[in-house]
């Protein structure tokens, strides 16, 4: 694996050995001493054209576990501010020879086209409403802890689907996974078509007793100025999961961040059925094991560089 | 009244030529077989027999080769005035000239906006300097494009504008559209649509389907194209106006202006190369510089509809929409990216390759539909009938090439073919009665 740039590239197996090489991380943080030093003198860089708090403190936590050298850029207060192209960001980044560049975009593909343009194996954080793999995979690392396989499981993915990169890529793991999905939110919601990637579509929380796993989708205030939805009154009354449409035996999803009282009621997300804490802790050993599946497992060394003769001051690096 | 008369193209010494056993063909005269054409003084002198005796002319051994009436193409953006970072008059009419071309119609969606008759003066002027092959210039519908006031129509024309057009954007108000039907009364000048309801396509920048739901990229619906054909239709119906409807996309779209013509609208329309030969499933690639244009790439479905309204007629023309773009417009994240592909270089070459190779169309509609354009706009269609002015494409239809290994003529790359292996190419081309372009390898003797 060169890059993570979209669920849909990887197969059963590869996801599979991303799950186990996060469970061996997950030994690793019950150390006292949580640092290996499998990425010593080796660069990241995480690039965030986007606000993040979850996935890039996750991220860079998980590149700095591994005893990487970290660059973090945030597009506000950078040069992408002075209206450097995202090719000639790239550019400039490359001097530094980072061995991986995480990045969020507000633009479908934009992972894509760094992995063209960098040397660097490149993880997709999230680009436009594409994809967000790396939320797919620490969400069936989650569930996998919690139910075992997910294979023959229902799961229902609940909401704005059409805005939503996390929909996208969850839909496509957990069929990878041999996971039932229903998609279920108000038609204008609903991407049209969606339904050819071999999903359930429903617009009502009717059926939603037969599902083992309740994904819940954020829903931004300004789709009711898009006219998506009349109202939030009216969408969460449809559409709210509460502790009445929630069942005991359900388990509760959520990426985050939760609008409390739209999407999902206060109890629900407090119910013991809710896995939105463990999401969060899952982030960061998957995200540790994506950097290693990346840069270290078998096919990604490269000769380490710390024997080197440093460059003498003054000099070009 | 020839097309090097209507429209303006660089002097130059008409062709003196003879292409030696070429085999003709121009379905719409009749013409078929295997002649030695004469060409004098820019003229076609006569289809002689093969190796008859001519004296003084230029001997091209044209043998094994096809000579059609040349093509004509209704919608191109040459980017002049203000953005000549993409193209210009002599780039984009080099570009025409290399894909068979004798003559092509400029879109007025320029920086600034073909709105005044000094701007068409100026840009007349330009392509007598400069166009390699007969260009005549649209003027836009309103003022600065801004959807709003007419623009003065009958100056315009008397400035030599061939017509009028928004194109890049739709006229959104039925009532400004009415108004520019009423005074098309007064002063001719077909008018040429961009069909779109921006309320329905928003900020969509592929086809919603399939496709567009799983790359979480927002899509533009196909009735956002038809509802405004429709409406359109309907209005230019009621008042005796004449349009021509651009780049068509849809199934719905033909439809509507089939049902249009039936009722006996003055409508024609057309299609671009790309809507017959790609669809929505090029868009995974997430490749902007080859596959976002506007209108999107559709369906299966829908590109099966624009072949079958080239077939009967209710698409009477293949149309590039050429609309080039630097490489910087295109080099980023697809949203971002410019809209439009670059087409007249490999407009015969792609159709002959994708659908008259696999016996989709016959050549023959190929080439009636390829040189369709000219008459929607009160032009002479080419042809090689004898007596004319000489407009030849000259192709070897077997020629086996890669689109951009040797570059390209436009000023710009992003062309919906590059790095295709197309089959068919064209080596030479005689254009408003001059001889526009000699494929290198084949003046040389190297091809054929």
């Amino acid at each position: 694996m060169k890059h993570l740039l979209a669920i849909e590239d990887l197969d059963r197996a590869e996801i599979e050995a991303i799950l186990d090489r996060a469970e061996s991380f997950a030994e690793v943080g019950r150390r006292d001493i949580k640092k290996v030093p499998t990425l010593r003198g080796r660069t990241v860089v995480s690039l965030f054209y986007e606000a993040s708090t979850r996935t890039s403190a996750s991220f860079e936590l998980a590149a700095k576990r591994l005893s990487a050298d970290l660059i973090s850029l945030k597009a506000a207060g950078s040069s992408v501010d002075k209206g450097e192209s995202l090719k000639d960001t790239c550019a400039t980044l490359s001097a530094y020879d980072p061995a991986a560049i995480v990045i969020r975009h507000p633009y479908a593909g934009a992972a894509q086209l760094v992995a063209g343009w960098s040397e660097a194996a490149v993880v997709n954080a999230g680009d436009g409403k594409h994809e967000h793999p790396s939320q797919a995979l620490l969400d069936l690392f989650t569930l996998r802890r919690r139910l075992g396989p997910v294979e023959g499981r229902r799961i229902w993915i609940v909401g704005d689907v059409l805005h939503s990169r996390v929909a996208r890529s969850n839909l496509i793991a957990f069929q990878a996974m041999g996971a039932e999905v229903t998609l279920c939110g108000p038609p204008a919601l609903i991407p049209r078509g969606i339904e050819q990637l071999g999903c359930a579509v429903t617009h009502s929380l009717d059926g939603l007793g037969e599902a083992d796993v309740v994904y819940a989708l954020r829903l931004q205030r300004e789709r009711m100025a898009e006219s998506f939805v009349p109202s939030i009154r009216e969408y969460a009354a449809h559409f709210q999961i509460d502790s009445r449409r929630l069942g005991r035996n359900q388990l509760l999803m959520h990426p985050g961040p939760v609008n409390r009282g739209v999407e999902l009621s206060g109890e629900a997300i407090d119910s013991p059925q809710s896995l939105i804490g463990e999401q969060v802790a899952s982030g960061l050993v998957v995200r540790m094991a994506i950097l290693y599946e990346l840069l270290a497992a078998a096919g990604g060394e490269r000769p380490a560089p710390a024997e080197q003769a440093p460059t003498p001051m003054g000099q070009p690096a | 009244m020839t097309l090097a008369e209507t429209l303006d193209m660089r002097a130059g010494e008409g062709a003196a030529v003879v292409l030696r056993g070429a085999t003709v063909l121009d379905p719409v005269a009749g013409i078929e077989g295997v002649h030695d054409i004469v060409v004098r003084e820019g003229r076609i002198a006569e289809l002689a027999a093969p190796g008859a005796a001519v004296e003084g002319l230029e001997e091209v051994d044209a043998a094994g080769l096809h000579a059609f009436p040349a093509f004509f193409d209704p919608h191109v953006h040459l980017r002049v005035p203000g953005q000549e970072h993409k193209e210009d008059i002599e780039t984009g009419s080099r570009a025409a000239a290399a894909g068979g071309y004798c003559g092509v119609i400029a879109m007025a969606n320029t920086e600034p906006p073909v709105s005044t008759p000094a701007d068409v003066e100026a840009l007349r002027e330009a392509a007598r300097e400069s166009a390699s092959v007969p260009v005549g210039f649209l003027a836009t519908v309103t003022r600065a494009m801004a959807g709003e006031e007419l623009t003065e129509m009958g100056s315009l024309r008397d400035a030599g504008a061939l017509g009028f057009s928004d194109d890049g954007l739709p006229i959104r108000s039925a009532r400004v559209l009415r108004r520019a039907l009423q005074y098309q009364q007064l002063c001719g000048g077909t008018i040429a649509l961009h069909e779109e309801d921006p309320e329905l396509s928003g900020d969509g920048v592929m086809h919603e389907g399939p496709v567009s739901a799983v790359l979480g990229l927002a899509g533009i619906p196909s009735i956002s194209e038809s509802t405004m054909i429709a409406r359109d239709a309907a209005i230019a119906g009621y008042e005796g106006g004449r349009i021509h409807v651009q780049h068509l996309s849809a199934a719905e779209s033909v439809e509507a202006v089939r049902a249009a013509k039936a009722v006996g609208v003055q409508i024609s329309a057309e299609a671009s190369p790309h809507h017959l030969c790609l669809t929505e499933e090029e868009l995974r690639s997430l490749d902007p510089h080859r596959f976002k244009m506007n209108p999107p790439l559709r369906s299966e479905s829908d590109r099966q509809a624009l072949i079958a309204g080239l077939r009967d007629g209710t698409v009477e023309c293949v149309a590039t929409d050429h609309a080039p773009h630097a490489a910087e417009e295109k080099d980023l994240p697809f949203e971002q990216a410019a809209m439009g592909v670059t087409g007249l270089e490999t407009a015969f070459a792609a159709l002959h390759t994708e659908l008259v190779l696999p016996g989709t169309i016959e050549l023959d509609l190929l080439v009636e539909r390829l040189a369709g354009g000219a008459a929607p706009f009160g032009l002479e269609r080419p042809t090689l009938a004898p007596d004319s002015e000489a407009n030849i494409a000259l192709c070897d239809l077997g020629a086996e090439w890669t689109v951009g290994e040797q570059g390209y003529e436009s000023r710009s790359a992003n062309s919906w073919c590059a790095g295709r292996r197309l089959t068919g190419r064209v080596v030479m081309t005689l254009a408003g009665g001059q001889i526009a372009y000699r494929l290198r390898s084949f003046s040389l003797g190297v091809a054929a």
